[in-house]
């Protein structure tokens, strides 16, 4: 099928860099994805490596953020959107009719722009997850699970007397930091963050991404920034994207010094518009 | 290609700046050492002492850009292109920087030696390592100016011929200082400043080699840029 392409066609057929790699956690191939009659992804592919952290950049409206949602099937809930293409994780199809998407978001956890606990308790907060999906049999174990989760998310000294106080009491960095707890706490193998760092301020944002580099580790990470310099910092592989295309993937230090394409130069130097 | 200017003005305003005092003490550099190379040839004792105290005007200008690359740096976080630019001015400045202080030199020693008479043959040896050095750090700026990494890459390339000139001229004064042991204070300081016109050879060559870096990115100290290399 001929796409609707943008008035960039020569220029952007193909990603440049190395889009693929070996062992990929997640691998996603000629991806295509529709609102009603308007497509808002073009043709993406994309390997993201175990335990690596990929930054997705681009201007607003680019669809990393609409791609992102696209790796926990998130747009499921939008009436209008369609997908085409093959997301595999860990070599299975994501949008396979016997996957459940329940079970696939605890896998592929997700923390958003805005810190967005719920009206619980900070103890309830981490907790209800892990009730959910019955992770722990006992209270001790719960209990236990908390700890371990706010202390991953580098939260619980701060709120370890104030467990049973509610979560949307908590500075937004510190309730940012809740939700990443909360999506820890069922242990997922891949965090997606969609700019979680641009309601925050400097300090707190230090923080998080301190906490990234820590959780990478342990998960995989795909973060949505608008920030290059958060992208620089704490990626391993940086994604540009630019009216629905993958222009360019990357490690970031060949995106930040010498990106291939010319559109992510003019991107990350502010050429852009 | 014409680059396509950044969003904000001041941006642009900043690094054209920089690149256009990078051109101006790239002048005063090139002034310096044409008026030390007349002088010594010449025996212009005057113009000698003013290249010898003249080079406080270069060093003040590598301050001030090196202070505005730090500024920029502050306040942009420049990528790509724009930091491969700014990168490269730093370390360019520095080897201009470094040519002035070889023209100082030149200036110095072109003030003792005015008194004396320069041998005809060396004379003309020193005038064609002088018009050398003089076109190559010409065309070395030439490139940065425009930006221009194939021409820079000839630049590399030619400072070969300088090295052999050096050579040659160094066996010539070393046949000099044998024949005529009474010259060897003279002969020496004629050694010194072909020296410092070597160096001068070599400081452009460097030029050239952060030029090819911050048009292309590819990072060409070290490797024979006359034969191909990996990678190309």
């Amino acid at each position: 099928m001929m796409n609707k392409r943008s008035e960039f066609d020569v220029e952007i057929n193909d990603t440049k860099g190395t889009p693929f790699i070996d062992n990929a956690k997640i691998s996603a191939r000629n991806v295509e994805v529709f609102y009603e009659k308007k497509q808002a992804i073009f043709n993406t592919s994309i390997d993201i490596g175990k335990n690596q952290i990929v930054a997705m950049i681009g201007p607003s409206g680019c669809g990393k953020s609409t791609f992102l949602r696209c790796l926990n099937r998130m747009n499921d809930t939008i009436q209008s959107c369609q997908i085409r293409g093959e997301i595999k994780l860990d070599n299975e199809d994501i949008y396979a009719r016997q996957q459940d998407p329940v079970l696939l978001r605890a896998r592929v956890g997700m923390v958003f722009q805005k810190p967005n606990p719920f009206s619980k308790s900070i103890y309830d907060n981490v907790a209800y997850g892990a009730k959910l999906h019955g992770l722990t049999s006992n209270q001790v174990e719960l209990d236990d699970l908390v700890e371990k989760s706010l202390m991953r998310a580098g939260l619980f000294n701060e709120v370890k007397d104030d467990l049973h106080k509610p979560g949307t009491g908590l500075s937004g960095g510190q309730q940012q930091r809740l939700c990443i707890a909360r999506t820890i706490a069922i242990d997922p193998e891949v965090i997606l963050m969609d700019e979680p760092t641009s309601a925050l301020d400097p300090i707190a944002t230090a923080v998080i991404e301190e906490l990234m580099i820590e959780l990478s580790k342990k998960y995989t990470i795909v973060i949505v920034t608008h920030s290059m310099q958060q992208a620089a910092r704490v990626s391993q592989r940086t994604a540009y994207f630019h009216m629905g295309h993958l222009i360019e993937v990357n490690d970031t230090n060949t995106v930040f010094t010498n990106p291939e394409h010319q559109l992510t130069e003019n991107y990350i130097t502010g050429r852009f518009g | 290609m014409e680059v396509q200017q950044h969003i904000s003005q001041q941006y642009n305003k900043d690094l054209k700046s920089i690149k256009s005092n990078v051109l101006s003490m790239g002048c005063l550099v090139e002034l310096q050492v044409q008026n030390a190379i007349y002088a010594l040839l010449n025996q212009d004792q005057e113009l000698a002492k003013e290249v010898s105290v003249s080079d406080y005007k270069i060093n003040k200008m590598e301050m001030e850009i090196d202070a505005d690359c730090a500024k920029v740096i502050a306040k942009r976080q420049p990528a790509a292109g724009d930091l491969r630019l700014v990168i490269a001015v730093v370390k360019i400045i520095t080897d201009l920087e470094r040519i002035g202080d070889e023209a100082e030199k030149i200036g110095r020693y072109a003030k003792k030696m005015a008194l004396k008479e320069v041998a005809a043959e060396m004379h003309a040896e020193l005038s064609s390592l002088g018009s050398k050095v003089m076109t190559i750090l010409h065309d070395t700026l030439d490139s940065f100016a425009r930006m221009d990494a194939q021409q820079a890459i000839k630049v590399v390339a030619s400072d070969a011929q300088i090295d052999d000139e050096f050579n040659k001229i160094s066996r010539l004064l070393l046949t000099h200082m044998m024949e005529s042991p009474r010259n060897i204070k003279h002969m020496l300081r004629v050694t010194w400043c072909v020296r410092a016109l070597e160096r001068i050879g070599d400081h452009s060559q460097n030029i050239c080699e952060h030029v090819v870096y911050s048009v292309n990115g590819k990072d060409v100290r070290h490797v024979h840029l006359n034969k191909p290399h990996q990678g190309d």
